[in-house]
Order: structure tokens, then sequence, then C-alpha cells
């Protein structure tokens, strides 16, 4: 076994009889269900270590979304100069409405459109079907919205179930109104989710999108930043930096995205992948079919970000070599500033993840640039090879959670205290009302960016103010 | 050129700055507002909710209740989220988490490992149900399934579960509280009717209402009045608990006995008449005692209104204090009218906010203009436009129902007003539209603790008036040049 990170109090034992007390609280038939997404680290692991993208066990408080907030949500929303509309019930477009902080550029309403558009389906739409509906619902958005690059039509949970063919009608109104409509069956009752979502909105890409438009130039550093949806603006911090590498970025997805630029997506000499969990589809379908190959990267801390940036030049010539090691020689010292603020006042502080897509193992890196330790770790939504991912990344048997139910980190969090947890809103006030300090991690808590060098002095200020914040110390009354 | 599909392949045509210019003009003019009031599938920023984000509002209410979703599991996240961002406090529920195999086979096995895995975890004294829009569509039989659920042993024979039917495609989310208020209550007074017996108590019932600050102003109201009291739906705990290194995951809520028993109170008060419309009409028939429906007591009259009924139904007279903190209040106004005295206001919202505050605006000489409401009726617009012709500041008010904030958005374009109250949603318009918008409406999610300070009775007229006021204010000195700079205001 190579040298692993360890934490001190933490073995495989240990970690397995937290885990066990965990499910004691279980029937025997929900603790059977949920055990095997349970499990101390091993960075040697060859396999999975626990299992994942299975059913929710129903009734445990999950925090997972859906098939719809997987595309909507995800993939679809950031895509700023598109109509994306919420086909079905007023409901889950209004949730969705501006609540994830995916950045665009553009006019609201004129040329972007960070807007809430439905079919609102009512009564009289279930019973005689929404298609003609969304017929005349696409007229009139290409009459009020002339600018939008085009339409993504997303299904909620009545559309499929009612039966509607919402692939034939929006076949024909593109026809008809010359312009992209992009129609995607992501009803939310539709696999286990949002992760089946976001593979949807893939193959949406891959059969309307991709290939349907063409740059005006092609140069040998063209690339795309694949799997960045620009939360809090980290599109904006990683693009200046690619560039100032000598890249050319000529299409963000989808963050701050372009439709068009997304379309032409297949003239591009590399796709660099931040969220591989979400677009990993997609960077497969453009390397089989257009050659183009992927790399992944972790724009998380300067530690990553100085291995990313190599890892990158390395498939490239002198000119961007040289470009990355000047960028590094230029920003590593600054990050070093920052370090030398941040980690005396957090060395040694332990954290808990949990959250999706790519951050509960892609900023592992950053908080131990800050001299913290991970001290366990999950995702909502991940796969195999996520976790496989995940393995090497975290220290010696430290818990490894999937789908993780409330009364789960819970249980976790009271064992472990850790001196800062990193997860959603729904998870926010449960540890904050423990007196435990908290990050939203999925939405950078209303700050960011986080990406890059731009974002990782946010990132340790941010760190260091939930952890240092004098409010905590009167959570206990004197009295 | 075309690629494997058959479509054309086009040049990356990014928008010119001319182009984006000539639209951006375009879409303020009366002419786009007339194409956008011609709208009709469409929706565009609508400011309601589906229904069973109320019922979740409402369980939350109780007693040791969880809030249980029957339908897909991203839809209780969607809740969770939303009352979370608004209330920055935990909003625990949770969901049967139903698949693409419950479409083919219904979700009773769902529901029934759902519940007992719930009860195992998190020990609810109740569990309210509802549904979302899957076992809507597919017609699941909540009765059956939980007589099932309980007969199989995956419910406890005692444990309450009322159920409530919110389909999302009905209504808005104050009919999802309807239905679940009515449902809970229904389950918890069955075979309590007690002839003769009066608990004295007034039950009383706010609805819809996301502010907290507004609960513990009614229970000080009913304090210094020394009425006894139930309040049904009680969220003022459940969203607004202490930070005392504790995580309790029923912090709150009306107790259940005490809502059981409310059946035999002595009067029922609901200051919602939408948002409880349907469970106000189930208790007159079946609860004892006097039954009173009124709008929310915002501004100086309503707030009289409803004090005055509060003496009438206790007979006994409004308490001095009270009537020191009326005259207080309308010192407040005399004192900051000059600052809104003619100043024009778009208002939207739920229905039961909207006349509170049509009726506060007119008592200020504020000219409501554009009254908007995204789910609205006939009677609401009745009872609005009764506002408007009640006052010659009402003059220039126009009702508009079932309408969006995109169609708010044309008509501060092209007939501009001062001034904004609504919910956060609003801020775009507001922004566009370059006028202050006052968060009194649910929900916030981007200024903190708004929900805590109230804006019913008295002070809450102070603390809206206040607010304004202020702003105006603030605007002055933030825009006048420096000659006009001044220290006094």
């Amino acid at each position: 076994m190579s040298a692993h990170k360890t934490v001190p109090g933490i073995t495989r034992a240990s970690t397995q009889a937290m885990i066990d007390r965990a499910l004691d609280a279980y029937p025997e038939k929900g603790r059977a269900k949920r055990a095997p997404h349970l499990t101390p680290n091993d960075p040697d692991a060859q396999s999975p270590c626990v299992k994942s993208n299975r059913k929710t066990v129903p009734g445990v408080m999950s925090a997972r979304g859906c098939a719809y907030a997987g595309a909507k949500g995800v993939v679809w929303g950031p895509i700023g100069d598109m109509i994306h509309v919420s086909h079905g019930p007023v409901g889950c477009g209004w949730y969705s409405w501006g609540t994830r902080r995916n950045l665009v550029s553009g006019k609201n309403g004129v040329s972007s459109f960070a807007m809430h558009f439905t079919s609102d389906f009512q009564e009289k739409d279930i019973v005689y079907g929404g298609d003609k509906k969304l017929s005349v619902l696409l007229k009139e958005a290409k009459e009020l919205f002339p600018l939008a690059k085009g339409v993504s039509v997303l299904s909620e949970c009545p559309v499929g179930l009612i039966g509607d063919d919402i692939n034939a009608t929006t076949k024909r109104m593109a026809q008809e109104l010359d312009m992209p409509i992009i129609p995607c069956n992501c009803e939310g009752f539709r696999g286990v989710s949002q992760s089946l979502g976001h593979h949807l909105s893939n193959d949406s890409i891959r059969d309307y999108v991709i290939e349907t438009r063409e740059f005006h130039q092609a140069g040998p550093y063209d690339i795309a930043l694949i799997g960045d949806y620009n939360i809090g603006g980290d599109v904006w911090a990683v693009k200046p930096l690619l560039e100032e590498c000598g890249f050319n970025v000529k299409a963000t997805w989808t963050g701050d995205g372009r439709l068009e630029e997304i379309a032409a997506t297949h003239q591009v000499k590399l796709a660099v992948i931040h969220c591989y969990r979400s677009m990993n589809y997609m960077a497969r379908v453009m390397e089989e079919k257009y050659s183009i190959p992927w790399l992944e990267v972790n724009f998380f801390g300067p530690t990553k970000i100085k291995q990313s940036l190599r890892k990158l030049a390395e498939r490239f010539d002198d000119t961007i070599k040289q470009k990355v090691e000047a960028a590094i020689a230029k920003y590593d010292p600054e990050m070093q500033k920052v370090i030398e603020v941040y980690r005396p006042r957090l060395e040694g502080k332990k954290v808990m993840l949990y959250v999706g897509g790519l951050r509960p193992r892609h900023t592992v890196g950053a908080y131990e640039d800050l001299g913290m330790v991970v001290v366990g770790t999950g995702y909502e939504f991940a796969h195999n090879d996520d976790y496989e991912r995940t393995a090497p990344e975290m220290p010696e048997a430290t818990v490894i959670y999937d789908d993780a139910s409330e009364y789960e980190l819970e249980k976790f969090v009271h064992e472990l205290k850790p001196d800062l947890v990193g997860s959603g809103i729904k998870e926010k006030y449960v540890f904050q009302k423990m007196g435990v300090p908290f990050r939203q991690m999925h939405s950078w808590d209303y700050s960011g960016p986080y990406h890059a060098y731009k974002g990782f002095p946010i990132f340790a200020r941010d760190i260091d103010m939930a952890i240092n914040s004098p409010t905590w110390k009167f959570v206990r009354a004197p009295f | 050129m075309a690629n494997e599909h058959g479509f054309k392949i086009k040049p990356v045509t990014p928008i010119s700055p001319e182009e984006e210019a000539r639209v951006a003009a375009w879409i303020d003019t009366a002419e786009y507002r007339e194409k956008n009031f011609a709208r009709q599938a469409l929706v565009i920023n609508p400011a309601h909710a589906c229904q069973p984000l109320g019922a979740h509002l409402c369980a939350a209410g109780f007693e040791g209740t969880l809030p249980f979703v029957h339908g897909s599991q991203g839809c209780a996240s969607y809740y969770r989220s939303t009352l979370s961002r608004h209330f920055r406090e935990p909003a625990p529920a949770v969901s049967d988490a139903m698949t693409e195999d419950g479409a083919v086979f219904g979700g009773q096995n769902n529901l029934h490992e759902g519940l007992e895995n719930c009860v195992a975890l998190y020990k609810p004294k109740m569990i309210a149900v509802f549904t979302s829009c899957m076992p809507e569509v597919i017609g699941d039989d909540l009765t059956t399934f939980i007589k099932n659920a309980r007969s199989k042993g995956h419910l406890p024979a005692d444990l309450p579960t009322p159920f409530a039917n919110t389909p999302s495609f009905n209504g808005s989310h104050v009919h999802g509280y309807d239905s679940m208020l009515m449902a809970i209550l229904q389950t918890l007074t069955e075979g309590k009717a007690m002839e003769g017996r009066c608990t004295g108590k007034l039950n009383f019932i706010a609805g819809f209402d996301a502010n907290t600050g507004n609960y513990r102003e009614y229970k000080r109201i009913f304090g210094e009045f020394g009425i006894p009291y139930t309040f049904l739906a009680d969220i003022s705990e459940t969203f607004d608990s202490p930070n005392d290194g504790i995580y309790r995951t029923y912090p709150g809520g009306t107790p259940l006995v005490e809502a059981a028993d409310s059946i035999n109170g002595k009067a029922t008060l609901t200051v919602a008449p939408y948002a409880t419309s349907k469970t106000f009409t189930w208790i007159k028939e079946q609860y004892s005692g006097v039954h009173v429906s009124m709008p929310m007591p915002m501004g100086i009259a309503k707030t009289d209104a409803f004090l005055m009924k509060l003496a009438e139904l206790y007979e006994r007279p409004v308490p001095a204090s009270l009537k020191a903190e009326r005259g207080r209040a309308v010192d407040a106004m005399t004192d900051a009218q000059q600052y809104m005295h003619g100043k024009r206001f778009a208002v939207y919202g739920d229905p039961d906010m909207l006349p509170g505050y049509v009726s506060f605006l007119l008592e200020m000489g504020a000219v409501p203009v554009h009254i908007l409401c995204s789910k609205g009726s006939k009677k609401l617009e009745r009872e609005l436009q009764g506002l408007l012709d009640s006052s010659p500041f009402g003059n220039d008010g126009k009702c508009y129902m079932n309408r969006d904030l995109w169609h708010l958005r044309s008509l501060l374009k092209t007939e501009p007003v001062d001034a904004m109250i609504g919910d956060t949603h609003g801020k775009f318009a507001a922004r566009d539209a370059k006028i202050p918008l006052f968060r009194f409406g649910f929900p916030i999610f981007d200024r903190v603790n708004l929900h805590r300070r109230p804006i019913i009775g008295y002070q809450g007229t102070i603390n809206m008036l206040t607010e304004i006021c202020n702003r105006f204010i603030d605007i002055l000195d933030d825009t006048c040049d420096d000659r006009h700079f001044e220290m006094m205001r």
C-alpha cells in the first residue's frame, strides 16, 4: 500500500462502526438498501467503493432532485441566448428560476433569457393534451423575443404521462418558425436523480444541436470549456486564464453559453472537461464522431490548477507550454500569499462535504491548500466512475456516502464534529442550528467565483469567514 | 452543406449591439405591450408557485408533523429549497420517490415503504401527505393506500396521517395550503366534537403567510386582549427557531391536542379568505361557535376592523395599549405622509395580500396604479375594485387578473410608477423600470430577516411606511446634486 493521507483517530473500524450506528434506526429493508451506499474510504480500491445511481429509498429525506432539474437547472438553463420552456405545470420552472446562480451575459429579455417560461398546464391540458398549446406558445415566444437563438422544450412529469408528443410538435414548429427548437424528454419521474436529466440533455445536444453551426475561423489552439456552469461567474474566472495561456475558448458548455457556439464545438481541438458527471456523454460523442480528445481538469485551488494547466500544455506545442509556465509563475506567488494569510487560521480544520457533480472530489485539493482536511464526502447523484475518481483524493478510511439521507448526515456530523460542512441549501440551516459553520457548495453561498486563480482568494476568504466568524461563539447562552 | 440529421449548417452569428439596442427599445413600447397582452399560451415570470408548496408550509405549522410528498423526489427538494431560501431555516420533508415503475403500477409500494422509513428515522407525531403531479395524473387512491398501510403494519394505527390532493396543474400554492389545512383539521378533529363543550378559545388561521413576524404580532395582539387562542398552522417557531446549538426536526407548530379540540372553540377567525376558502366552508359546517372570515389586517382600517371583531367576539373593549399603538401608527403616518403622498405604485402577489397593500397605500395618499395577481379571480377583482372606488386615490388603479410579471414589465414601461410592492421575483422588472421594490410578499430570496418584521397590525403599518418613506429619501440622497444634498429631509 502506498502512503496515503490519514486522519488521526479515523480508522476503517471506527468509520464502519459510525456507519453501523447511523443505520441502526432504519427498518430492516431500508437498512439493507442503504448499507451499500456508505463505506470507509479505501484509496487503493480498484472498484467503486459504494453502490451508486440507484433508486432513492422512499421516506428517508434524500437531497436529490429529478431529471427535469438536471436538464433545466444544470445543462440547458445556463445557455443564456435561448428560451427554456418548462413544459407542464407552473411549479418546476418557478422553483428553478434564478436559483442556481448560473450567471449570463446579455440583456435580460432581449438577448438573454434568465426568466421563467412555462406552458402553465391546467386541468384541461392534462385531459386534452398540451401539444397544441405548445405550438401556440412557440409562436408567441418567437414573436416577443426575436433575438432568441433557439428554444428548449423541457418536459415536466405530466407531459410524459399523458402521452404528448413534444418531439413531433417541436420538429414541425422548428421548420415553421425557422429556428432551433429542441425537445428534451426530461420528466422528473425518469431515472433516479438529476443525473439522467444531464444525460438526456447531452443526447438532445447530440441529436439537435452539434454540427449545425460553424465558426468563421479555426485555429490550432481552439478549445471548448465543458462542464463549467458559471456559478457566481466561474467561467469568467477560467476563460481569461485559458486565453492568457494561449487558448481560444470557442465555446463554454454551458455556463454563459451561446447556442450557436455550442453547435459549432465539433470544430475545436480539445474538450476541456470540468464537470465530468454532467457532460462526459457529449465529450465521448465528440471523441468518437469528430475525434476531439477530452481532458479532465480541476480549477479549484492553486495545486490542482497548476497540475491541470500543465496537463493541458502537454497536449500542445511550446508556445502554449511557455505561456502556461508564465501564467503559473505569475499567479502562483499570489496564491501563496493568500495561503499565508488564511492557512494559519484554518490549519487542521475538518470539513465534511455533501454535494453533486464534481465538487465532492474536485474541491478536496483546495481545502488541502488551506491546510484543512476533508473527513467525509459524498454525492447526491454520482455513478461508479465518480467514486473511482474520488477514492484516491480522500484520506484513508474517511467516510464516503452516496445519496445520503439527512438522518445519516446528521449522525455523521454529530460524531465527526467537523469545523465546516459544505453542502446545499436544504442542509445549511440544519447544521447551522447545531452551531456548525456551513457554506453552500452548489451556489457558492451567493459568493464566487471559486474557480481558477481569480476564484481561490474568494474561496479562501469565504471559508475563513464561515469558520472564524465571531457569531458562532454566541450560539450557547452563558446562562 | 448539411450534417447527417439534415440540418443546414450555418455560420455562428452573434447578436449585434445594434440589433440588441433596437429590440431593447422595442420591448418598452406600447406596441410591444399590445403583443405581450395578446399572449394566449405562453406564461412568462408568473408570480405564483404550485399547490404542494402551500401544503408543505401548512403542514410545517403543526406539532411534530412531517410533510410527506407522494410523488417524485425532485418535487420535495424544490419545496424544501424554496422554503429554506426564504426563511433561512431548515425545511424538512420526505418524499416517496416515485419513478417510472410508479407510473405503471401506481405509487402504493413507494408510499408504504416511505411511511415505514420516515416513521423510524424522524419519529413524527403526524405525517401530512400531499401529492405532486405524477400520482395526480395516474390517479392514485390515497384513501385506500393509507388504509392499506395501516392494515399491513407500515403505519402505526394511532399516527394521524391526513392527506391532501394537491395537483400542480390546478390553482396555486394558496390552494394547496387550503387543501392541506382542511385535511389536517378533518383528521385531527374527527370524533372530537362534544355537544355543549366550549374551549373558550379563538381558533385563528393566518393562511399562506410566510412572515413569522406576523404570527408573533397576532399572538401579541391576542395577549393584549387576554384572548385565549389556538393558532392553527402556526409556523412561527418552525421557521424562526432559536440557534442554541441543537437542531430540532420539529421546533414548533400548533399542538395536535389543541388542534383537535379546536372544533369546540368559541370562535374561528381566518384572515385568509382566499387561502382558506374551502377550509372555512367546512369549518362553518363542523365547528361550534362563531365563524369569521375577513381580510388580512394591513393598514389602519383593516386593523381597526380586525380589533373590533376581536372585541365583539370576546365582548370586551379594545385594550388601551392597542388604542395607544393605533395612535402611534397614525402619528407615524401623519409624520411621514409627505414622503408617500401621490407616489404611484405597482403591486402584485397572493390574493390575500393584495387588498392589504391597496388599502394601506390609499390610506397614505399613495396611488395604486397596477394591481396584478397571476392567479386571481373575479371575486378578488371585485374586492380590489371596491377598495379603489372607495378613495379618490384609487381613480388611477387598474386590476390585472391572471397576468404575469412580464405583463407587469410592459405596464411599468408604458405607464411608469414610482415603486413596486411584491416579492423577490419582481426585482428584474423593478430594475428595468429603475424603481424600488418593497419586499412584503413571498418569497424573499435576496434580503435578510425581512420575514421577521411584521407587516400586519399597527406595528406592521409603521414598519411598511417606514421602509417605503426612508427608501424614497435614500433615493433622493443618492441621486440629488451636491447643492441639494441637505442635512434635513
